[in-house]
């Protein structure tokens, strides 16, 4: 029963993290019809961004996390600029759009690479504490991320049910052609959504690269897969259905190495594998999610 | 090295972009001619390159017929795969094929005693004994050689050998493939790429059609896969990491879809870009070091990506009316 708790609480750690990577991407997968493969690299490059405050410059970590998010964010409203809307003004479809994003993601990655090398790096922070709560063991770098995450989600949570730029952005996401129509500026809330999700990225970047402790620019390609899977269980273009995904994901995972299943669990090492599998057959038996309601996709 | 003069420079340029020929054909029939988004299409090849590998070295079988068998493996996957997916949207069929080629790369890793683990081939036999899967492809190499110094005399090197070797399947390959699209079969193929619904109203087994040509395209990609096995003698998981399909989407982009004979020009293309920047070393490439240049490469592969999707979607050969952009 221990072991059952200390994966939920890991799985709580990992699915979180999932989570706040997967919103932006679902938001951005539902408003403007790209299948981001870049989003992986956006963590990369909030993760980069800390790094050079809080190594480069010596200074605190939580002033690195909010210079990622400003930096993820300006990445993103930059790019949709620069990039993106050129390309849908040329009329791209869907598939075009991903091709691009592939390219992207190369370009942005080997960029990071360029600039900062392969080699692993880690925060210039004390985390490896461990605190025993009850049964459960949780490092403190953990912890935060679970406090971060809650505090994150909530605020989230909030923004798009109570806002008028949350509900602007789930309008558009369920149809862009209707929002167009009742008067809300389409183009201003796709900017406001590169910004939230991109920001939102970034910091997914800094907890990742705190909690795994040394990672390096291939880490948001090791995560991308799972984030879609969490997008994809969730229904695609719904932000409550990308946060309740994540955490469903990264609970599945951990939880299905418990020793207690049959054949004593799923091997640690195949983990990921877990949740591409979760993946496949939520598009093969309910494409629309878990949560997303059955309409032609 | 001094770059452009260097034979063995241009004959490792020419048999990469012969493997990477042959290994596009295959995506080209799938995306380009069908319209299927296959974006796990490195699996093939990691299954034929793996499934020839372990026949030799562990079952002991002789290697034309492990290649035989590894040819059909990989085609039997292709069915599975497609099978349960072939029906899904083009993104969501490229988000399922990409987490299978992950799961088959993750297999390759985690499976030690069955693949060898991470360390690759080598290890297959268990660590400690080198194991090869090569002998007789060497033997046959040695053998083609002698027949191409009667015509080439002190010319016939190695590399010529393979290059000579691979480039024969490729253009064996090419021209089948120009027969089969040519045929009616081709022709419904491509009406599947433009209109389904009108398809399988006129009585054709849409469903059907997918399948067949995911399947012919991943026995393509096991053929790939037998070559890069035989050039390197040698292989390991991260030979078959998703970026390898990316590049033959590069080079399916380049050339043109539904050209057969734009995946030549795009993969010499694609294989001098990324050979050239590992052996030129005039300015400003002098100034960087092998991972620098690595890393640059890649970039430059994205830029193309990106540009060819902006200003040529169609590729260099190809027609615009028959890119599939939605």
């Amino acid at each position: 029963m221990n072991e059952l708790l200390q994966l939920i609480a890991n799985g709580l750690v990992t699915g979180s993290i999932i989570a706040i990577a997967a919103i932006g991407l679902s938001l951005v997968y539902g408003i403007l019809k790209i299948v981001n493969f870049a989003h992986g690299e956006y963590l990369v490059f909030g993760a980069y961004m800390a790094l050079v405050v809080n190594v480069t410059w010596g200074q605190s970590l939580v002033l690195g996390a909010l210079f990622a998010m400003i930096m993820t964010a300006l990445l993103g409203i930059a790019l949709e600029f620069g990039l993106w809307r050129p390309i849908r003004r040329r009329g791209a479809g869907i598939v075009s759009l991903l091709i691009v994003s592939i390219g992207l993601a190369l370009v942005l990655r080997n960029s990071i690479l360029l600039w900062q090398g392969g080699a692993p790096r880690r925060y210039d922070v004390d985390v490896f504490q461990v605190y025993e709560l009850g049964p459960i063991r949780l490092s403190l770098s953990q912890i935060v991320v679970i406090v971060v995450a809650s505090v994150v989600i909530v605020g989230i949570g909030l923004l798009l049910a109570r806002t008028t730029l949350g509900k602007a952005m789930r309008a558009l996401s369920d149809s862009r052609d209707l929002a167009s129509v009742s008067g809300i500026d389409t183009d201003r809330i796709t900017a406001y959504t590169w910004i939230v999700g991109s920001a939102l990225a970034g910091l997914g970047g800094v907890l990742q690269g705190l909690v795994q402790n040394a990672f390096e620019p291939n880490m948001g390609f090791r995560l991308l897969l799972l984030i879609f899977a969490a997008v994809i269980l969730g229904g695609v273009g719904s932000a409550y259905g990308a946060l309740v995904g994540g955490l469903v994901l990264g609970l599945m995972m951990e939880v299905s190495t418990w020793s207690a299943l049959p054949a004593g669990g799923v091997d640690s090492v195949y983990k990921p594998v877990v949740a591409f599998v979760v993946l496949i057959l939520v598009l093969i038996f309910r494409p629309q999610g878990i949560f997303g309601r059955a309409r032609t996709v | 090295m001094s770059g452009l003069a260097n034979v063995q420079f241009w004959a490792f340029v020419g048999v990469v972009a012969g493997i990477y020929t042959i290994f596009a054909l295959g995506l080209q029939l799938q995306f380009g001619f069908t319209g299927l988004l296959n974006f796990g299409h490195v699996a093939f090849m990691a299954i034929g390159a793996y499934t020839m590998a372990i026949l030799v070295v562990k079952v002991e079988w002789p290697l034309w017929l492990s290649a035989l068998v590894a040819i059909a493996v990989s085609m039997l996957f292709g069915l599975i795969i497609g099978l349960p997916t072939v029906r899904l949207r083009a993104d969501y069929l490229a988000i399922t094929t990409i987490a299978f080629g992950e799961i088959i790369r993750f297999i390759a890793v985690n499976q030690q005693t069955l693949t060898g683990g991470p360390q690759g081939t080598i290890n297959l036999t268990g660590a400690g004994r080198a194991s090869s899967y090569n002998r007789e492809w060497l033997d046959f190499q040695g053998w083609a050689q002698d027949q191409l110094e009667v015509i080439l005399g002190d010319h016939a090197t190695r590399d010529l050998t393979m290059l000579v070797l691979v480039w024969i399947v490729a253009v064996v390959l090419i021209v089948l493939l120009q027969f089969m699209v040519h045929s009616p079969w081709g022709r419904v193929l491509r009406s599947v790429r433009e209109d389904e619904d009108a398809t399988s109203a006129l009585g054709k087994n849409v469903f059907s059609y997918k399948l067949q040509a995911l399947a012919v395209g991943a026995a393509i990609g096991a053929i790939a896969g037998l070559f890069f096995a035989f050039q390197f003698s040698f292989f390991s998981p991260q030979d078959f990491d998703p970026l390898t399909t990316f590049f033959a989407y590069v080079i399916v982009l380049l050339g043109g879809t539904a050209k057969n004979w734009g995946v030549p020009v795009g993969a010499l293309i694609f294989a001098f870009i990324f050979a050239g920047t590992r052996f030129l070393d005039f300015w400003p490439l002098s100034e960087l070091t092998s991972a620098d240049r690595a890393f640059l490469r890649l970039i430059v592969v994205g830029l193309i990506l990106i540009g060819l999707m902006a200003f040529r979607p169609q590729g260099i050969f190809g027609k615009k009316e028959e890119m599939v952009l939605e």
